[in-house]
């Protein structure tokens, strides 16, 4: 009976995770949904308090306090900027901690059976694998975009990811026949953790909105593997949700990129037959100008769509940007913001800056959206963005960004770039619209550059 | 054997559960989404709890507050986190 109630309570957590997800399908909805998620855990947790097999309380209470304290202040203290980072740590705490349940479940079973069923050990050996390689992935990760670890690419990577994986895989089936070998879990655990290490390391910055969704796919399965091990559906529901969430996200960050995910995923990057260099592109063509020369452009202007890119982040522009964007808005001009899907370190990470500098979301459009209304904006301002926007992508099919969907800046009548140095992007190819009739560059930092456009539109 | 089947059954179902709802939250609560998701993947915390009470060995005690503290941390964090997110897309009337 107990027991039938306790499942209960589950299935209602796992509904409530469901409503919660559906929440986030519109931002008015958005905060209920988050907190019918926060509730279903509730009930969850409470649930799992009332297990038979729990009789003592002390190291729960002490664990929740302790994760809690350290929960909430990272929550509170983080920058909306370094948000990549923070869903990285949370990506790898969720995994090792399906690991670490999934181990104290082998041993629990051994003490009570003699031999666990094939599908505990099959789940076991696949949440200690899963979780952690996205402990580790995500800590590398993490590394990478506080800026901790640099691209480390050793040779033969592919080689030693292969062996590590056959290596795991081999731990994994010695436990499957003989459940007793704890030694064999722990050794999983061991080669997998290298292998997240020696997946993430080769991954560029930029591609680090598909790892972050990939590593949150994974902790999602970690989980549902758990659920398998412990035969919980609540873990496999949930688990199987976030799985999807993570995969979809991945694609679709993918698909912005024109990238298949073994190309992101091992680090390559075809060079291109013909490079084209910088100074070909740029010779004598560059128009760098001044704030006020800017200003009179835009006091013209009846359109003017932003287009954000990570160099926004980088130096915390949002806010100055929001304060360029009411002083336009004063005169009379319409702007919105353009977003493309990989602008940033992770899927929505713009939005998130902009919403945090007051921007209605109403204003920030998708790329499909924007796309056909730049023959009919009078200036685009791209503020720290470069491969997203770079033409090329759609005119020159050798390029390494051929095929990647852009933002169609270079149609707009007058195009303002906001950029330190015409250094390239991420892609490392030149980008042909700094160098385009109707392109002036703002040699300046994002925050800066901003700040001196507004300076100079409000002395105009 | 048959325990197996009714998991798979309800992973399955669940997967496409997802699919249907996920496909359907705009670019724009990406970042809200994948932080909230995470938060609710920390419902590890639940096997944590248990393992940690449970009282088998020190071992499994000591496997079962550590995984504990990390599910915690992850659900804690990622449901405040969100909220904060969300709190900055409401419109300011």
């Amino acid at each position: 009976m107990r027991e039938n109630l306790i499942n209960l309570a589950y299935l209602v957590a796992a509904v409530l995770f469901i409503l919660g997800i559906k929440g986030m399908t519109h931002p008015r909805t958005a905060v209920r949904g988050n907190r019918l998620g926060a509730v279903g855990m509730l009930i969850a947790v409470v649930a799992a308090l009332l297990d038979l097999h729990v009789v003592r309380y002390e190291w729960i209470i002490a664990g929740v306090v302790l994760g809690a304290g350290i929960g909430a202040l990272m929550a509170n203290r983080v920058q909306m900027t370094d948000m990549p980072q923070m869903v990285a740590l949370l990506n790898g705490f969720g995994g090792i901690a399906s690991t670490l349940v999934a181990g104290a479940a082998l041993l629990e079973t051994l003490a009570v059976a003699v031999s666990p069923p094939l599908q505990f050990t099959i789940a076991t050996a696949a949440s200690g694998l899963i979780g952690a390689v996205t402990f580790w992935g995500s800590l590398v990760a993490f590394g990478k975009l506080q800026g901790l670890v640099g691209d480390i690419r050793i040779t033969g990577a592919q080689m030693l990811n292969a062996a590590l994986l056959a290596l795991t895989t081999a731990f994994g089936v010695w436990l499957v026949i003989d459940p007793s070998a704890t030694w064999a879990y722990w050794a999983l655990v061991v080669t997998a953790s290298i292998l997240g290490l020696s997946l993430v390391f080769p991954i560029g910055g930029a591609d680090m909105p598909v790892v972050i969704s990939l590593l949150n796919s994974y902790s999602g399965l970690a989980a549902a593997a758990t659920g398998f091990v412990l035969n919980n559906n609540a873990l496999i529901i949930t688990g199987s949700l976030v799985g999807a969430s993570g995969i979809i996200l991945t694609n679709i960050m993918c698909k912005a990129m024109n990238r298949s995910l073994t190309n992101v995923l091992f680090g390559i990057w075809v060079p291109s037959e013909e490079a084209v260099t910088g100074d070909e592109v740029y010779a004598g063509k560059v128009k760098a100008a001044h704030a006020d020369e800017l200003a009179l452009l835009l006091e013209g202007a009846r359109r003017v769509v932003i287009v954000p890119g990570y160099g926004m982040a980088v130096s915390q522009a949002q806010h100055a940007v929001r304060d360029l964007v009411l002083m336009l808005e004063e005169r009379g001009v319409e702007v919105e913001f353009a977003i493309h899907p990989v602008a940033g370190r992770m899927p929505g990470h713009m939005n998130v800056l902009l919403a945090e500098a007051d921007i209605p979301y109403e204003q920030m459009k998708e790329m499909d959206e924007i796309n056909p209304t730049f023959e009919q904006t009078d200036v685009a301002i791209v503020i720290g963005a470069n491969d997203v926007v770079n033409p090329m992508a759609r005119t020159n099919p050798s390029s390494p960004i051929a095929g990647m969907p852009i933002l169609n800046v270079d149609k707009a009548r007058s195009v303002i770039v906001i950029k330190r140095s015409l250094s390239p992007g991420f892609a490392g190819v030149p980008n042909p619209l700094f160098a385009a009739d109707n392109t002036l560059m703002l040699f300046a930092d994002a925050k800066k550059g901003a700040l001196d456009l507004m300076n100079a539109l409000k002395a105009a | 054997m048959e325990l197996l089947v009714i998991s798979l059954t309800v992973f399955v179902l669940a997967v496409f559960v997802g699919f249907e709802i996920i496909t359907k939250v705009p670019p724009t609560l990406h970042t809200p989404l994948m932080s909230g998701s995470n938060a609710i993947s920390g419902i590890t915390l639940v096997g944590a709890v248990i393992s940690a009470g449970a009282q088998i060995s020190l071992l499994t005690t000591i496997l079962g507050f550590l995984a504990v503290v990390f599910a915690t941390i992850n659900v804690v964090g990622g449901f405040l986190v969100t909220e904060r997110m969300l709190a900055m897309f409401r419109r300011k009337d």
